[in-house]
């Protein structure tokens, strides 16, 4: 092998499995390519600290440039890749410019789903880039009215960080309730009504007819004829997976790039990972899913590169992610729709955690809600647990005075 | 010269496990390993700035609630993703029952 490695994508997986390339002792070319003019920062912080902070953020870079040369990673900023030619295993470049490589890795990652009534709205905005991030944060201004579309985590959490930069937030979502996807509905009423408690207005069954701009700000108007007026409106209505690339180098997709537990496309030579690939979980018999989330985008960059190496070992962690709304921290391990019964512990403080049983008693999931990192000791037990298929006793998943640590012991 | 400052009791911590301490205007984790040793670091991750004291300890290694960053307690090494900065860690002794950590001064 003498071309190298090529990643496309320079995000939080891109990005580690370039490092990871270095860490498993490849020392071949490695390169990567990032459409953002930015070296590879970390996203989560976007809709919490950067739009809070007192300061002017600034992107929080993975690496700097000093840790890329001292790794002799080629970075190559604000480029798209275009085109793969398998046949001759090369990247194309804008210019048609050729790159070759050995194994390739797609990191290419997701981006907002856009809203067709949107579309030709100056005042309506996603957040995914920081420089998205720094678009809305110049509007969030005390008084602003904004109004978020949609009551998922990155909705929820800019309408938490608006609030506190005191803008006036409404949040629609068409669904029932907030958080329908993950989040079970306990723990979903928890965020309603911090989010209430601040002044947020949670509009819950609500369908959007209309989004006309005006010269200052924009009107949206509901299906039932109500006109709701704004300065900006922002799309949080999830997110699809960047699979342009790959499917018109005709590797299979569905709902994402499709591999194989190794991270393996249809082609062996392209691996996938991060929010753009759907992968077999092991843990719950090989079910194929697509997660959004910053911990296993790092996991499956790291896995990736390893396999790219031709070590050919699994993906089987145990899925997990986070999400900050004001002094509230939120933490799932597993897939919470997994399970069939739900016991409940609570931590005090209004700290609880729902673990999430399958009707074999197998813990399948666990979700926490409390004041900052108070679930956190608990569900990264219940994860140790999950990851073993654990079949905990239920009663001492209910006694906050049994330790989760002796019943991994057990 | 340095002081040695009271933190808590043995008894406050259990095996494989830690607790916040905070002095001065500063925060600072204990630790009791599983061999029953005891070590002392700052109170807050290199990533966030959050009490690591919330974490888990597991063997030699403390792991951070928030984003699961790992750092070896005893020497204070960064394990990797997300966490590159090391911990600094400070010199401890258990007397009479008594943990002392050595804060420079
Ligand atoms: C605002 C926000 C808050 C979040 N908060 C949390 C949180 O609290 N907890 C959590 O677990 N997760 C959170 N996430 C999710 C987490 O950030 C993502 O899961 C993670 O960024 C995925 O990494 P990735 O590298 O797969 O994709 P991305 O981070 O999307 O990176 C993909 C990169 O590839 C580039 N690219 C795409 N196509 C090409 C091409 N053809 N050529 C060159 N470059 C290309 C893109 O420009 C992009 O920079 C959050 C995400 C956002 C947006
Ligand atoms: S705050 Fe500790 S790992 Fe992020």
């Amino acid at each position: 092998m003498t071309a190298g490695m090529v990643i496309i994508g320079g995000g939080e997986c891109g990005a580690r499995a370039a490092f990871a390339l270095r860490e498993n002792g490849y020392a071949g070319s490695v390169t990567l390519i990032g459409a953002e003019k930015h070296l590879p920062y970390e996203r989560p912080p976007l809709s919490k600290d950067t739009m809070i902070s007192p300061e002017h953020p600034l992107a929080r870079t993975i690496a700097g440039e000093d840790r890329f040369a001292e790794q002799d990673i080629r970075f190559v900023a604000g480029t798209t890749a275009i085109g793969i030619d398998r046949e001759a295993k090369n990247v194309i470049l804008a210019g048609d410019n050729r790159l070759a490589y050995d194994r390739l890795l797609l990191a290419t990652g997701a981006v907002p789903r856009p809203l067709p009534l949107a579309a030709a709205s100056r005042h309506c905005a996603c957040l995914r880039s920081y420089d998205d991030a720094l678009a809305i944060r110049a509007q969030l201004q005390p008084g602003a009215r904004i109004v978020i579309v949609g009551g998922g985590f990155i909705g929820l959490e800019l309408a938490a960080s608006a609030r506190q930069r005191g803008a006036v937030v409404t949040v629609l979502e068409t669904q029932a309730r907030i958080l329908m996807r993950g989040v079970p509905e306990e723990i979903a009423a928890v965020i309603a009504a911090r989010h209430r408690q601040e002044g947020v207005l949670i509009r819950c069954g609500v369908a959007i007819a209309a989004i006309t701009d005006k010269d200052i700000g924009v009107t949206i108007t509901l299906a039932d004829g109500e006109k709701l007026e704004a300065d900006l409106a922002v799309i949080g209505i999830g997110a699809l997976p960047v699979t342009a690339l790959a499917e018109a180098a005709g590797l299979e997709t569905a709902n994402g790039i499709l591999v194989n537990a190794h991270l393996q496309t249809s082609d062996p030579d392209i691996f996938a990972a991060g929010d753009c690939c759907a992968f077999p979980l092991a843990l719950y018999d090989g079910r194929q899913v697509r997660l959004e989330a910053w911990r296993n985008a790092q996991e499956q960059g790291t896995l990736a590169a390893r396999n790219m190496l031709g070590l050919c070992e699994p993906h089987l962690a145990v899925p997990w992610f986070w999400s900050d709304q004001y002094e509230l921290g939120l933490q799932v391990a597993g897939l919470a729709d997994e399970g069939a019964r739900t016991i409940r512990r609570d931590l005090g403080d209004g700290a609880f955690i729902l673990f999430h049983l399958a009707a074999d008693g197998r813990l399948v999931a666990a979700s926490g809600i409390g004041p900052g990192s108070s679930v956190a000791r608990d569900i990264r037990l219940a994860e140790m647990l999950i990851a073993r298929s654990a079949c905990p006793d239920q009663a001492h998943l209910a006694a906050p005075d049994i330790k989760l640590k002796s019943l991994l012991a057990a | 010269m340095s002081d040695w400052i009271e933190a808590c009791t043995a008894d406050d911590i259990d095996e494989e496990d830690v607790m916040r301490f905070d002095h001065a205007g500063r925060t600072f984790a204990i630790y009791r390993s599983p061999d029953d040793e005891f070590f002392a670091t700052d109170g807050l991750c290199t990533h966030e700035h959050v009490h690591l004291a919330d974490g888990l300890v597991m063997d030699d290694i403390i792991e951070c609630p928030k984003h699961n960053g790992r750092f070896s307690y005893k020497t204070g090494q960064a394990k990797g993703a997300p966490v590159c900065v090391n911990l600094k860690t400070y010199p401890v002794k258990v007397e009479a029952g008594k943990v002392l950590i050595q804060l420079a001064s």
